[in-house]
């Protein structure tokens, strides 16, 4: 596909750009900042492994006294593991720790605590049935009685409330406190602690956009005070708004530093994304037929009661491959799991014109499957397999209870399965060929293959793929690819999502681009551009999207 | 009933109850770090034999208290070595200490002294004589407070003068020092007190250890107290009758009291009377002597209010990948 190509050649120099920018960045935030010119923090070259799994590698960063450096990428980049490390939890495989231009070793948070870094986590670490005060002293008391402890720190909490608007009552206990609250609670920890380097980790996670604009007015007094903040986020507008510097990480590697100023939110989204392999599919263009999928107003809340979907409307047609873009974490995993059945919602899904149910009991997984409705799932390794479980096993769950698999009413037909399995593997090429065989035992490309073989096998109505090939070797991918546009051509409406833009790209013959569980546009593939793109990821319209016909934009509203 | 069989039973119920309430203490400080431990029954069962069997050999009930502890630290730090060094299940480390005291107990006791797993009657110094207090003699015939204080407040033995001295004790290390604030916030929420910078470990294992002592003393109290000598099983299911008044006392040293207490009434009932004749029904002496079992079952099944258990206790520390 010559639209790919050209789009990596444009990436590319947007990657070397960065890297350009790198140095410069740390130049000049090094000239501005301190005379003396140590950074207030410096990692070099930090490695970290968890078994085969590499977690950060090679890891280089500086951040100047009084600014707030972003660190940004996807689920699972590798932020909240280097940010550990920092704070002495994990230790480093390989590298060094530089503290104020001094050499630090940090083997736990104790080590860290003295150094003067404090550390807001994404789950707070709170003693819930202790009163605020109880938790700030915790670790920190002054002599082995807690009444002089306690009453000191409650004149340092007063001093620090007026001083950074930090306000909790600090005799309420913390299951009593809001969220936002409790992570008041954590800062006001750090402070007491005398940090002056701060690490919050995903703080807006868990905060309505209030709380979050209140965070962020307390970030900026503390960066005044001279304070060294780091802030992990995947939330670009939150770089935007607040950051100084910012790193981008993308599988355990750090792809590039800027200075906020010089960057722009698409050119980070496609920093994040990250570009792959060229994609080479042969399609040819859709014969969309009837709608199958009808979504209308569809609302998700996560269990801490935040809105995840927030009014979701979309269609899909028979034969037509709908992708969703955007940057994980932006509700396209609330979507597959509403859809697939495992969460609850509110608003209306129908498919060939029958609704079906969002809640109760009919709105399961089984349900979904009896409407025709079959899911890939993002996490094959959690939800799409049991790992310890054979193949032939697995090529049968969640239509476990087809009459076809049963010998009598009483036992099911396990010759049957995996004289079925092992024909099914033939033709998806599993390999090694072995219906006995464990899961687990298979490569990622293979496992997803019996996922998939499993899903597609059934002729769905509704076919919906999450992330078809993360983690799966470039043979699969095109094997898989070229399943799922077979399954279009037979017919089956086809919602994808994934993370790859390219894959997005390749496969689709609409896109929906997601963010902050709202769909930013829509509209054919043909037209979309990568600039185009890249601002509706980051929750923009404007300028760059009016050139994308047949697109509809969803109107700019301020979401936050 | 007159006032003075009243007295007796009171005093015959302080009598019975300080070896649950020193068990029950024990496994206050236990569980308030995290770690459930099943094992008191094994504990008290170890420090009876150890504190018997020295106390017979020497004579000395205080030589004999110190083994009777010896003994019961060294199964704590198994259980802990089990639950925190290596992060086993802490149930099954607790019943293994508890098989392993009954049984060893008895070999250790055959061999040692051929009587049948028992060790000799202690007499004179080899037990904790009662302590009169000062005064007890003179306020003798002042009617109600004089036989109160000098029957029921006066003229035990040592050991249980420790145990109520150490309800008010433990209420203040856990609610007033640094050292309770940690361990209690180590047994809600490890994690905080990881991230604060203080060794998990060290504290759990801090706990285990004022478990093993405490228990200790109750085992002591059982051999050198209540009794006199080690008899095979002597523990009779205290440790989780303990365990069912902790649940009671919703882990608190001052309910722990009340609840140790009730424990060591109806046991003192039932051995002051074996029938009770309800008029229409005489309540035969098995009922009376299930009595406290069949409350510390319904305690355990829950049915005594809602008893919130700290929110971190059973669970072995990893820290989170």
């Amino acid at each position: 596909m010559s639209t790919t190509e050209s789009n990596n050649a444009g990436r590319q120099a947007t990657a070397a750009l960065a890297t350009e920018n790198a140095s410069d960045a740390a130049e000049a935030a090094h000239a501005a900042a301190t005379p003396t010119g140590a950074p207030a923090i410096e990692l070099k070259g930090i490695s970290k492994a968890f078994g085969t799994v590499q977690a950060n590698k090679d890891i280089s960063i500086r951040v100047m006294p009084g600014t707030i450096h972003g660190i940004i990428g996807e689920n699972g980049a590798g932020k909240s593991t280097l940010m550990s490390i920092l704070y002495g939890f994990y230790k480093a495989d390989a590298g060094e720790i530089w503290i104020k231009g001094k050499h630090t070793h940090i083997p736990d948070s104790q080590a860290a605590i003295s150094a003067g870094i404090g550390m807001v986590f994404q789950h707070f670490k709170l003693v819930q049935n202790f009163t605020v005060l109880e938790n700030i002293i915790l670790g920190a008391e002054d002599g082995a009685l807690l009444r002089p402890s306690l009453s000191k720190a409650r004149k340092e909490l007063k001093r620090l409330a007026e001083e950074y608007e930090l306000n909790v009552d600090p005799d309420e206990k913390i299951e009593e406190l809001s969220v936002g609250h409790q992570q008041r609670v954590e800062i006001l920890k750090a402070l007491y602690r005398q940090a002056d380097i701060l690490i919050l980790d995903e703080p807006t996670g868990v905060l309505t956009p209030a709380e979050a604009d209140h965070l962020f007015r307390i970030l900026d007094f503390l960066r005044k005070e001279g304070k060294t903040i780091i802030l992990i986020t995947h939330k670009l507008r939150e770089i935007m708004e607040i950051t100084d510097t910012v790193s981008v990480m993308r599988r355990g590697e750090m792809t590039a530093t800027v200075k906020t100023a010089e960057t722009s939110p698409e050119q980070l989204a496609e920093l994040m994304v990250g570009r792959k392999v060229l994609l080479n599919v042969d399609k040819t263009p859709a014969q969309p037929g009837k709608t199958v999928l009808e979504v209308e107003n569809l609302r998700v809340k996560d269990e801490d009661g935040i809105e995840r979907l927030k009014g979701i409307n979309l269609e899909i047609r028979a034969g037509e491959i709908l992708g969703i873009a955007g940057v994980a974490g932006n509700g396209q995993s609330e979507l597959l799991e509403i859809l697939g059945g495992f969460a609850k919602g509110t608003g209306h899904i129908r498919i060939n014109g029958e609704e079906i149910d969002l809640t109760g009991k009919h709105s399961d997984g089984q349900s979904r499957r009896r409407r025709g409705i079959s899911h890939v799932p993002e996490d094959r390794h959690s939800l799409g397999l049991i790992l310890d479980f054979a193949a032939w096993e697995n090529m049968v769950f969640g239509y476990h209870s087809d009459p076809a698999y049963q010998k009598n009413r009483f036992v099911m037909d396990n010759a049957g399965i995996v004289a079925h399995t092992a024909e099914a593997m033939e033709r998806f090429d599993v390999r090694p060929p072995i219906p006995t065989l464990p899961a687990k035992s298979f490569s990622g490309g293979n496992q997803q293959k019996i996922v998939l073989a499993r899903e597609i096998e059934r002729n769905p109505a509704l076919l919906l793929v999450g992330q078809p090939t993360r983690g799966v070797d470039i043979g699969a991918i095109e094997f898989i690819h070229k399943r799922i546009i077979e399954l279009r051509d037979q017919g089956a409406a086809i919602l994808l999502v994934s993370v790859e833009l390219d894959e997005i790209r390749a496969l689709s013959d609409r896109v929906a681009v997601m963010f902050d569980g709202q769909v930013m546009g829509i509209g054919p593939v043909e037209t979309a551009t990568q600039t185009g793109m890249g601002c509706l990821m980051a929750g923009m319209g404007g300028e760059d999207v009016r050139g994308m016909d047949g697109w509809t934009i969803a109107a700019p509203e301020e979401s936050q | 009933m007159d006032f003075g069989t009243i007295i007796e039973i009171l005093d015959s119920a302080v009598r019975l109850g300080t070896p649950l309430l020193l068990a029950c203490l024990a496994g206050l400080f236990s569980e308030r770090a995290g770690i459930f431990d099943i094992g008191l029954e094994g504990k008290m069962l170890m420090a009876a034999f150890f504190s018997g069997a020295v106390a017979a050999v020497t004579g000395n009930a205080w030589l004999g208290l110190l083994a009777g502890v010896g003994g019961s630290m060294s199964l704590a730090f198994v259980h802990g070595l089990a639950s925190i060094t290596f992060r086993g299940n802490q149930l099954i480390s607790g019943v293994a200490v508890n098989f392993l005291a009954s049984g060893f107990t008895v070999l250790i006791a055959q061999s040692w002294f051929h009587q049948g797993g028992r060790t000799p009657q202690l007499s004179g110094n080899g037990r904790f004589d009662p302590i009169t207090l000062p005064g007890a003699e003179a306020v003798q015939d002042v009617p109600f407070l004089g036989p109160i204080y000098s029957n029921l407040i006066s003229g035990h033995s040592i050991l249980v003068y420790v145990a109520f001295a150490m309800v008010p004790i433990t209420w203040w290390v856990l609610f007033r020092t640094r050292f309770g604030l940690r361990l209690r916030a180590v047994g809600e929420n490890p994690e905080s007190v990881d991230t604060a910078g203080i060794s998990v470990i060290r504290m759990r294992y801090t706990a285990v250890a004022i478990t093993g002592v405490l228990a200790g003393l109750g085992g002591v109290y059982l051999a050198t107290g209540l009794a006199a000598g080690f008899v095979k099983e002597m523990t009779a299911g205290r440790g989780y009758i303990a365990l069912a008044a902790l649940i009671f006392a919703k882990w608190r040293p001052v309910p722990a009291l009340g609840a140790t207490m009730l424990f060591g009434l109806l046991e003192a009932i039932s051995n002051r009377y074996p029938n009770i004749d309800l008029g229409v029904v005489t309540l035969p002496i098995q009922f009376m002597q299930a009595v406290p079992y069949i409350l510390t079952v319904i305690i355990l099944a829950g049915f005594i209010g809602k008893a919130i258990p700290p929110r971190a206790g059973g669970q072995p520390y990893v820290k989170e990948r």
